[in-house]
């Protein structure tokens, strides 16, 4: 009832947005009300998930949708969590575009829709049908489209659109087509009737694979991963940290609503091939995003990072369930669950930090900025604490989470299967290089962006950020210290969130205090307030020693830099060449990195040149293949809008014989 | 209530004793080289002038320069104090396991790189990008070994993982051998060893570690160096300790039994930092470019090591 409401006016904020488009308080207030919405819905599925459980799961069938049935929806359990895991995000990012929301080129074409944007990922958390699963989905495809158009005079805006339009349609074709064969030939579009149905074999793969294709396409797993660091830092960049932090997370939850809730019966073997999908795309997504210049970039790249992740143990369950290591399929869902709200949570600080540099010095290219962190202390530090956290460094939450992850992947070979005792190693390589280059990737970034010397007057004459977007920013950088330093707090929730999936109660004392001890009492165990504690103490050991035995007195001198007195800012490293070890010993076959020096020869005064040029081999080998041809077609299909009258009514004949044809051959 | 005391006496051991162990590897170099070299406690004397003095920081600096090197320390300290050495009864070591260790071990090297890149100078972002680029393959080669380990004994709790050690269930098996090469590989590397680093060097464009504290002065510069000790007395204190842990008490020892184990702590880790320095001595630096086939190595020894196990062990 709430979370109906709650959609209804996001709704009506959609509306008076577009009707009130000339106002300019207008679109201040409507961010105001999609953060009130937001908070709402999270209040709700928090009061779902935690006191929800005795009264049963709320459901409600609305007359509207296909004519031999009604609209389904449904609040569980798992719904409840990603209403929450997904609504905070999101009323932090619509409270950063109170701010925000006026700077971007053409706040007319944002406003509007990011309502819209909210009803479409939220109606396909609440979906109880493949009818209003796939509307909601594809509604939630079509706004964020226009929101990455909403650039509309820029040239490389309209390219990535297009692009995403392309890949959004072919992901929910594949969806439509997994429900179909679901469904069955009764069209059983009911989840209920779904998740009551088995399939025979072959269905059964075709349906995985669809879902991996419709969903992992949305959710960026390589090779489906080409829109995404297009399209994400299109849009305006409360709008890039929603489609990154929080959009990548409905499509997760597809996969597992799909593959752990109605159609459970997946392989090993697929759980396997999850697994490879994942690790390659960590290691790929976060290695391009070492290589990128453009800040934005950086981080749409490094959502293929962490959503490999997520489908790393989203696979490790499969396998693991389907050789009835219940415990253990269980707690890779808790892990892949918990970096959920890790990533939505960290990703879309780094979004907004982005969008805070981008109105600050009007640059999202890492070698003109420089010396933020002295000019924008508060954005510098919360940027910091996300940027720590994405690396996965203790003690904060995305070292939990990848932590469990790898618990789980050490616990791989129970499986005892060869392929999966290969598979599992060479997975943990892929997910140790992926964290290791992750750590290298946000040192970069940060590093150039906000340390050093400004290299340009832009970035010199940066300023602090309106207050409210420093909130959105402060308030995700504290909860990534809080999800890092409490984790069992977390983990209890989202294990009665998996219980229902995975069919099996864990026991408390594996996530509970004081330390996590996933796999058994001796297996390893982790308690970051320990840590924490520990650490402090020690800090405050080295302190009052260092104090007390040394001097406290600080001189401020030039920089020594060996004595060479460098005060040229472009001499510092860029970002190019703190990623050059790295390309030239990863990049040089795979991407093929190609650089170029032009060194003009003695006596002449032109400048001497460096240029560097890089492909991505998914691009070349699936997608200009596809695109070209897509639009060859479309190109030929458009004289299909130039007929005339007598040409349509003939086509619309031949495709009823056609089809009466069709019938008529089927019937026995 | 040992366990607290233990704990204690350890916490402030592994930093009491990191500076003697790195005195120790210059001595023995500096007779291996013919000289006479430095006394033993010439670091504890360098470290605490380096205290006395004021600090010279730069003046486009940010408080990240000030903050990190007391987060490198501690966060290096932290781990060293979770790797049991001479009883595996420590009230610390249930806290974190080996994959925390190897976090803690990347939070201090954020900070060191990050700290490197803050003043804006050209040999600051060289040693932070060159320190990521070693470390993008030493801490996945470091966390395969671990994955090793856990599929022996089931574990990746230090004190665990030495216990099962002790009670003798691992025999010689070639999938240790081959951790233990990865792990000495991996070790040189994060310490900034020849032939990865030269520690001794300043003022060359081959530097790393160097490169990055190049601008701290006085305490900060104390910080940053007592923190690379420690570091090399951790990774010493795992290698004796988890692939020869003869000698390290279990649980509920007599206090005989704890001073036997750490007697044989302080005689292994000596005996560890002789053989560095004599590794050192007789080998080369490498290339920048040669370190990718250096640890590369590493990791793929890893990686056999992990799957030697299922050969040797296949039903």
């Amino acid at each position: 009832m709430i979370v109906g409401s709650a959609l209804v006016s996001l709704l009506a904020l959609a509306l008076s947005a577009i009707l009130f488009q000339k106002v300019r308080i207008a679109h201040a207030l409507t961010y105001a009300g999609c953060c009130v919405v937001c908070l709402v819905l999270v209040g709700d599925g928090l009061n779902h998930m935690l006191w929800g459980a005795g009264d049963g799961v709320p459901t409600l069938v609305l007359p509207f949708g296909l004519p031999w049935m009604k609209a389904h929806f449904r609040l569980d359990a798992l719904s409840s969590f990603f209403l929450v895991a997904i609504n905070f995000p999101a009323a932090l990012c619509s409270l950063f575009g109170i701010g925000y929301g006026d700077h971007a080129p053409e706040p007319g074409r944002v406003t509007p829709l990011f309502p819209l944007f909210l009803f479409g990922m939220n109606g396909v958390l609440i979906a109880d049908d493949a009818f209003v699963f796939l509307v909601s989905w594809e509604f939630m495809s079509l706004t964020s489209w226009l929101l990455v158009l909403s650039n509309h005079k820029n040239a490389e805006a309209r390219h990535a659109a297009s692009v995403y339009l392309i890949m959004a349609v072919f992901g929910t074709f594949c969806l439509l087509a997994a429900f179909g064969l679901m469904a069955g030939s009764a069209g059983a579009y009911g989840f209920a009737q779904m998740r009551a149905a088995s399939l025979p074999p072959l269905a059964g793969g075709l349906v995985v694979a669809l879902t991996l294709l419709g969903a992992g396409s949305k959710a960026g797993l390589v090779p489906l991963h080409a829109w995404l660091p297009l399209a994400h830092p299109a849009a305006p960049s409360h709008v890039s940290a929603l489609m990154s932090g929080v959009m990548t997370k409905v499509a997760i939850y597809g996969l597992i609503r799909i593959l752990f809730d109605l159609h459970d019966d997946v392989g090993w073997g697929w759980g396997a091939v999850m697994m490879v999908m994942g690790g390659i795309s960590a290691v790929m997504g976060v290695f391009y995003a070492l290589m990128q210049r453009d800040l934005k970039a950086v981080l749409a790249y490094s959502t293929v990072e962490n959503v490999g992740i997520i489908v790393i143990a989203l696979g490790l369950a499969a396998a693991f369930r389907d050789y009835g290591e219940a415990y253990l399929s269980a707690l890779a869902l808790v892990a892949a669950l918990y970096h959920v709200v890790n990533h939505a949570l960290f990703k879309s600080l780094l979004f907004m930090g982005a969008g805070a540099v981008q109105m600050a010095t009007g640059e999202r290219r890492l070698d003109r900025l420089g010396g933020l962190l002295n000019r924008m202390p508060v954005t510098g530090l919360t940027v910091l604490i996300g940027s720590a956290a994405i690396s996965a460094l203790p003690p904060l939450n995305g070292f939990v989470s990848e932590w469990l992850v790898f618990q789980a992947l050490f616990k791989g070979p129970t499986v005892e299967h060869w392929a999966m005792r290969f598979l599992v190693p060479v997975v943990g390589v892929l997910m140790a290089l992926a964290a290791a280059f992750a750590a290298s990737c946000f040192v970069r970034a940060y590093g150039i962006a906000f340390l050093g010397r400004p290299r340009s007057d832009q970035a010199r004459a940066a300023v602090e950020v309106p207050p409210s977007m420093q909130v959105a920013m402060a308030v995700p950088a504290f909860l990534c210290l809080c999800l890092g330093v409490f984790p069992v707090m977390v983990t209890g929730f989202i294990a009665t969130v998996v219980e229902p999936l995975a069919k099996v109660k864990l026991p408390a004392a594996m996530l509970g205090w004081p330390w996590l001890s996933p796999v058994s009492a001796t297996a390893g165990s982790y308690s970051a307030t320990l840590v924490l504690l520990t650490g402090v103490a020690l800090m405050i050991t080295t302190i009052l020693v260092v104090h007390h035995f040394g001097t406290r007195k600080v001189r401020r001198v030039p920089a020594w830099d060996c004595g060479h007195r460098e005060v040229i800012a472009n001499a510092q490293y860029s970002a190019d060449s703190f990623s050059q070890p790295l390309r030239r010993v990863f990049g040089s076959s795979i991407f093929q990195a190609h650089e170029k020096v032009e060194m003009p020869p003695p006596g002449d005064t032109s400048p001497a040149r460096f240029s560097l040029s890089m492909v991505d081999p998914v691009w070349d080998i699936l997608y200009a293949g596809v695109i070209r041809t897509v639009g060859y077609i479309a190109d030929r299909l458009n004289r299909l809008q130039f007929l005339t009258v007598r040409q349509y009514l003939l086509m619309m004949f031949m495709t009823l014989v056609l089809m009466l044809l069709i019938v008529a051959a089927r019937q026995p | 209530m040992t366990a607290l005391l233990w704990g204690i006496i350890h916490t402030w051991l592994v930093v009491g004793f990191a500076p003697f162990i790195t005195g120790l590897v210059r001595l023995v170099k500096a007779r291996l080289q013919g000289r006479r070299g430095p006394a033993l406690v010439q670091p504890y004397r360098d470290l605490w002038r380096l205290l006395q003095k004021e600090s010279l920081m730069a003046e486009s600096a940010s408080w990240l320069a000030h903050l990190a090197p007391y987060l490198v320390f501690v966060a290096v300290w932290l781990a060293a104090t979770i790797m049991p050495t001479f009883t595996t009864d420590m009230i610390l070591t249930p806290a974190a396991d080996l994959i925390a260790l190897v976090a803690l071990l990347g939070l201090a090297r954020f900070f060191t790189a990050l700290a490197g890149l803050d003043v804006g100078t050209p040999f600051g972002g060289l040693g932070a990008s060159r320190e990521m680029f070693i470390a993008s393959l030493g801490e996945p080669a470091m966390l395969m070994v671990i994955f090793t380990l856990s599929l022996l004994a089931h574990t990746t709790s230090p004190a665990n993982l030495v216990i099962f050690v002790l009670a003798g269930n691992v025999g010689l098996e070639v999938s240790v051998g081959l951790s233990l090469a990865a792990m000495l590989m991996v070790a040189i590397a994060e310490n900034g060893r020849i032939p990865i680093d030269n520690p001794a060097t300043h003022l060359e464009l081959t530097m790393v570690h160097e490169a990055m504290v190049l601008e701290y002065s006085g305490r900060h510069l104390a910080l940053m160096e007592a923190a690379a000790m420690t570091r090399l007395l951790l990774f010493m204190s795992i290698i004796v300790c988890v692939f020869f842990p003869w000698g390290i008490a279990a649980a509920e020892a007599s206090l005989a039994e704890v001073a036997l184990g750490l007697l044989a702590w302080v005689v292994k880790v000596s005996i560890l930092a002789v053989v560095l320095a004599v590794f050192e001595t007789l080998i080369a630096k490498m290339r920048v470019f040669r370190i990718a086939d250096f640890l590369g190595g590493a990791l793929l020894l890893a990686l056999l090591a992990t799957i030697f196990l299922y050969v040797s062990k296949a039903e």
